[in-house]
């Protein structure tokens, strides 16, 4: 599998030796409404590191869904340049970002997108489809991600079968399919109740334990206490960038 | 600066199939299993897809199976008549009608139609006419006991069953030295012998006309057919059913004069020949000799008391004409492949706008645009050539019920479904790359974030 050596490189190094995952350098987003430019990131700079656990805050309408977007090689910056893993992704092409989102990273939604058609080991190994894997391989690897986000006895169950929580864990088991450089979660928690909430963040602590990198975008702070790096944005600008106990 | 945990990029998925082979064939193999399952899953959308596509070619099939039956049917009667023969007719003429009605007296014999001698020299005088069978048809009571009916009494040549394909059923036609003999012989038709003998065989039993008796010595098949030749001289609808005796005796017993009872008194006629059946050697010098003949008897008769028909410049206009419906059946048909594939286009659109998130989940999740375009567009053809293939059964089974319950000809031919067919798998090709495409080129994030 890939991406093993990344997570290996632990939060325990310092940091000034620690390996970039990804880093966005001055970069800005502006969308063109019409004749009209509204400029939602004003030239952000930042570096990840390998095992970081970051949580991304801040108000409505400051950046940090289009922030999300551009680490996510969903959406491609105006300006700047965004690196992944090394890879300068404004000069990759399409299908190559393509693959870079299937094999790089790995999202979770805040309302957990998962295909209501297929079942829950279908859903887990979607990733690996794309990229190639044989059949067989790609269920022996969703049934072992489903395990350890403690599905198994749920594997052919449809999405619209399981609860909120549950969804959510399928959710993260496909994000780690590919075992990515980075899993991108995106208000992972704002679509379920408290108890369902916790067990999540319980999944996500495990996952920086066992050298995940993870970047949340949240409101909560119940979320953000639990991360080692908190960024703080505002108006499209980095307001505040914290470590916390390193 | 930090150093990168990676530097390359991942390798693509073709990659990681272990033979060029199967790397084509995986991709493919995994998209059809995808497309399988959003078929079924939306089961009633499908369902009315491939009804669309069903119809249409189900249609085509079965048009343009009638058709082809039709016009099959309408060339197998003129074939019936004969390919190599020319009917040459003889027609009361208008003007000569008039003249006699202008008449006092006893009422005169009109003298019209074709001759021994027109025939004598069709015979001589133009190469590659191989016979001539002339016939006399006069309108008789006939009799056996008490039995008695109207008939057309043919006095005709031996050859006559042979040039007209038609065949008897019992017995046997009169033959050479009958003819000769003027003999007393009678063949009849099957409506005929229906009538006169209900009962008992009538080989061997004799029939009365006028004051004359005849042997039956055979049976002709149930004509049918000779109606239509009929129908074209313009003679009564429900032509009577006919008997045949040697020309030689109708000439020598009925003599050239018929005389008619008719409304306004009496009507005499004086007909040599009432038909000629003039059989060509070669099918392709049919409508060249038809053209001589029709030259000749237009320099022998001063009236134009005669009709030329060729049943082969028939069969050719039959065939022009069945070219002509089976276009305009196939053009109505395609109409209907077409609306069936603009319904298909019409559904995978729709099914793209519904999918919009899932197509975006799927480019989250590191599907590229080519499969993307490939998933949509499996679905499609997987549609249309299971709509293709119900349509081509049903096509195959509708001409089979008409033909049942109906009696109608159809003939199905190899072409139809297999064109129609592959119209269907084009048709399914053709509306779904551009839903597909629209698919492909959605931006993810604005995808993503559809409900």
């Amino acid at each position: 599998m890939p991406a093993a050596q990344a997570n290996s490189a632990h939060t325990t190094r310092p940091p000034e030796q620690q390996l970039r995952v990804a880093s966005v350098a001055d970069v800005s987003k502006t969308y063109f409404m019409g004749t009209l430019a509204v400029e939602v990131l004003h030239g952000i700079s930042l570096d990840f590191y390998g095992g970081d656990y970051i949580s991304i805050m801040g108000p409505s309408g400051c950046g940090k869904s289009t922030l999300m977007n551009i680490l996510g090689c969903l959406d491609r910056p105006t300006t700047g340049a965004y690196f992944l893993g090394g890879e300068d992704t404004s000069k990759l092409k399409d299908d190559e970002l393509s693959l870079i989102r299937g094999a790089r990273l790995g999202f979770v939604f805040q309302s957990y997108n998962l295909i209501q058609q297929l079942d829950v080991l279908e859903n887990i190994e979607m990733p690996l489809f794309y990229q190639g894997f044989s059949q067989a391989y790609s269920h022996r690897a969703a049934f072992q991600l489903a395990e350890r986000v403690g599905l198994a006895d749920r594997i052919h169950h449809k999405p619209f079968e399981l609860s909120g929580g549950q969804q959510q864990r399928v959710a993260i088991a496909r994000a780690l399919a590919m075992d990515p450089l980075i899993i991108l979660a995106d208000e992972p928690t704002g679509n379920l109740d408290s108890r369902s909430g916790l067990e999540i963040l319980d999944l996500f602590d495990e996952l920086h334990e066992a050298g995940k990198t993870l970047i949340l975008v949240t409101h909560s702070d119940e979320l953000a206490e639990r991360t080692s790096r908190r960024i703080r944005l505002l108006d499209g600008r980095v307001e505040q960038d914290e470590r916390m106990g390193v | 600066m930090n150093e990168w945990v990676f530097d390359s990029l991942p390798p693509a998925p073709e990659s990681r199939q272990r033979d060029r082979r199967s790397r084509f064939g995986w991709r493919i193999s995994q998209i059809t299993r995808l497309g399988v399952k959003s078929i079924f899953s939306h089961g009633l959308r499908s369902m009315l897809t491939v009804l669309g596509i069903v119809i249409g070619v189900a249609a085509v099939i079965a048009m343009l199976a009638v058709s082809e039956g039709a016009s099959f049917e309408a060339q197998q009667q003129f074939r019936d008549l004969g390919a190599n023969n020319i009917l040459v007719k003889s027609v009361k003429p208008v003007e000569v009608e008039e003249s006699s009605r202008l008449g006092f007296g006893p009422p005169q014999a009109i003298v019209y139609g074709l001759t021994h001698a027109d025939i004598q020299t069709i015979r001589d005088t133009i190469p590659g006419v191989r016979n001539v069978i002339s016939s006399r048809i006069v309108k008789k009571n006939i009799w056996h006991l008490g039995n008695n009916m109207n008939a057309d009494v043919v006095g005709t040549a031996v050859d006559y069953p042979v040039s007209r394909n038609y065949s008897l059923r019992d017995g046997r036609f009169f033959s050479e030295s009958e003819m000769r003999d003027h003999g007393n012989v009678l063949v009849l038709s099957q409506e005929a012998a229906d009538v006169l003998f209900p009962i008992e065989n009538p080989l061997g039993q004799s029939v009365r006309i006028d004051s004359d008796y005849y042997d039956v010595v055979g049976i002709m098949e149930s004509e049918g057919f000779s109606n239509l030749g009929q129908n074209q001289a313009g003679a009564s609808n429900s032509a009577p059913a006919r008997v045949f005796i040697p020309l030689t005796s109708s000439r020598s017993r009925f003599g050239e004069t018929t005389t008619r009872q008719t409304a306004g008194g009496m009507e005499s006629e004086t007909v040599e020949l009432h038909e000629a059946v003039i059989q060509v050697e070669d099918q392709e010098t049919v409508i060249g000799i038809g053209e001589v003949i029709e030259q000749i008897l237009a320099r022998r008769h001063r009236d134009v008391d005669y009709t030329i028909e060729i049943p082969l410049a028939l069969l050719r206009q039959a065939e022009e004409s069945a070219l002509r419906d089976q276009i305009v059946a196939g053009a109505i048909a395609g109409i209907s492949l077409l609306v069936g594939g603009i319904g298909i286009m019409n559904i995978m659109l729709a099914s793209v706008t519904e999918r919009t998130r899932e197509i975006g989940i799927r480019r989250a999740l590191g599907a590229r645009k080519s499969d993307i375009i490939t998933q949509f567009l499996v679905e499609a053809v997987i549609l249309s050539a299971v709509g293709g293939l119900i349509g081509v059964v049903l096509g195959i089974t509708i001409p089979f019920f008409i033909s049942t319950f109906w009696g109608m000809t159809t003939i199905v031919t190899p072409v139809a479904p297999i064109l129609a067919f592959s119209i269907s798998a084009m048709i399914g090709v053709i509306f779904g790359i551009y839903p597909a495409t629209r698919a492909a080129d959605m931006d993810p994030v604005e995808a993503l974030r559809h409900e």
